[in-house]
């Protein structure tokens, strides 16, 4: 469970959250809001990328400011842009690079269940930076999955996605047993989650089910 | 001399890297002493027959290698204007003897046995400080993100290009800030990868 208590953020002196006070415990929770809102600052903090200025945020009672890398093994964080995530030359070295230290026919094992989780059999000793963007963002999270987090964040994991990949990435983030905290502008993608956070000048202005959260981002979206 | 890894199973394939990474240093320094053309020659020849052994197309071999072609033209001609046409042909029987022997073992080893085996002859090291895993690493990333940089400047280029500019070193500044963009994505990415606890 992921807690934020009197949460603020600001970079250098403009405040960028205010406020927030939260317990994140369903299953698949999305996150809304306009440009510059400060929804990917909000998601940075769950897993202690950012520290908030004021205010804790812990996951299973772990303070991101004491125990960040702790924190990090819970919950693990897929980012917009799949070519900055990608750390090791060729998918299967990619996926393996989180389990450094265990043995061998483990890490193999295990790289291998992934790949096939993520439709990437076969495609262990291809290049990454040669996948077509929807399957970097697969590898992308059959590296996080690996690492075997409670939670996965995902920053608009579909932003820069086809129509089919969109679509698969939106498959496995509903069928994956992890939770997840999905932000998005991809509406549709947030239709069946169990609740939607609408943050707006970083407040968060709704929490509620998707249909009203939509309603109420939608609202915000044609008066601003 | 970034190529990747073609994956098989020959006797060169199965080698440990840190024997093909030390066979490749000796074979180098030797080459380097070496005079005479018919060896060298000869040992051109032998450094080819290994790719036979290692099952790799010699269109991979001729695209891994043609990469240092200028480079070595350019030796070539130094030496042969300022010594002798037998300094400038040995000079470049060297060059390729060592080349192709560098790509093949980059051919038949994976990046992470060359990491582990950098790391482990390293790891006496670490007594002077050195963190052996940040040296692999550094190795690795260097791997993975020159495609992806070459890629940026291609798109950097082709940008300026489609607005009429056709070379400016002004070129530098977007790639630049595109590559600086990523190294900070990059070290977020690696955190939220629990680099740092593996690294500690
Ligand atoms: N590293 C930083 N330094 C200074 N200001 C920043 C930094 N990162 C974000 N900001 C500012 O904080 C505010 C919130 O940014 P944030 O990236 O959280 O918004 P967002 O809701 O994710 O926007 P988008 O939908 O465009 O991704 C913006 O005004 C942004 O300019
Ligand atoms: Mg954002």
């Amino acid at each position: 469970m992921i807690e934020l208590s009197g949460v603020r953020h600001r970079y250098q002196d403009r405040e960028v959250l205010g406020g927030i006070d939260l317990r994140l415990t369903e299953r698949r929770i999305g996150v809304v809001g306009l440009n510059g809102s400060g929804k990917s600052t909000f998601a940075r903090l769950l897993n202690g990328l950012l520290i908030p200025s004021a205010g804790t945020v812990t996951v299973d009672g772990l303070d991101t400011r004491r125990d960040g890398p702790k924190v990090r093994r819970r919950v693990g964080f897929v980012f917009q842009d799949p070519d900055v995530q990608i750390v090791m030359p060729t998918v299967a070295e990619d996926v393996a690079f989180g389990l450094r230290g265990l043995p061998k026919p483990e890490v193999n094992a295990k790289v291998k269940a992934a790949l096939a989780e993520y439709g990437l059999s076969g495609y262990e000793d291809h290049a990454a930076h040669l996948l077509s963007g929807g399957q970097k963002q697969m590898l992308a999270m059959a590296s996080i999955t690996v690492l075997n987090p409670s939670t996965i964040v995902f920053d608009e994991p579909t932003t820069l996605l086809d129509l089919r990949n969109r679509q698969r990435i939106a498959d496995r983030i509903k069928t994956m047993p992890q939770d997840a905290i999905v932000i998005s502008h991809d509406l549709d993608l947030l239709a069946d989650f169990d609740r939607v956070l609408v943050i707006h000048e970083g407040k968060i202005v709704a929490d509620c089910l998707p249909e009203a959260a939509i309603e109420k981002y939608v609202a915000i979206a044609e008066t601003t | 001399m970034l190529g990747l890894h073609h994956p098989g199973h020959s006797p060169l394939h199965r080698s440990p890297a840190g024997v093909k990474l030390l066979t490749l240093l000796a074979v180098s320094t030797v080459v380097f002493f070496l005079e005479d053309l018919r060896i060298l020659a000869g040992g051109l020849l032998l450094a080819g027959s290994l790719y036979a052994v290692a099952g790799i197309p010699w269109r991979t071999a001729v695209r891994q290698s043609t990469a240092v072609v200028p480079v070595t033209l350019l030796f070539m001609a130094a030496q042969w204007v300022l010594v002798s046409w037998h300094a400038a042909a040995a000079i470049g029987l060297r060059i390729a003897v060592v080349v192709l022997l560098a790509n093949l073992v980059t051919l038949t080893t994976p990046t992470s046995d060359m990491i582990t085996a950098v790391e482990r002859a390293l790891g006496p090291l670490r007594r002077f400080g050195l963190r052996p895993e940040r040296v692999g690493l550094a190795i690795a990333l260097t791997i993975r993100f020159v495609p992806v940089i070459a890629e940026q400047a291609r798109l950097v280029r082709q940008a300026q290009r489609a607005r009429g500019v056709r070379f400016s070193l002004a070129f530098l500044t977007p790639l630049l800030v595109r590559t600086l963009r990523m190294a900070d994505g990059l070290g977020e990415a690696l955190d939220a990868r629990g680099w740092e606890s593996s690294a500690q």
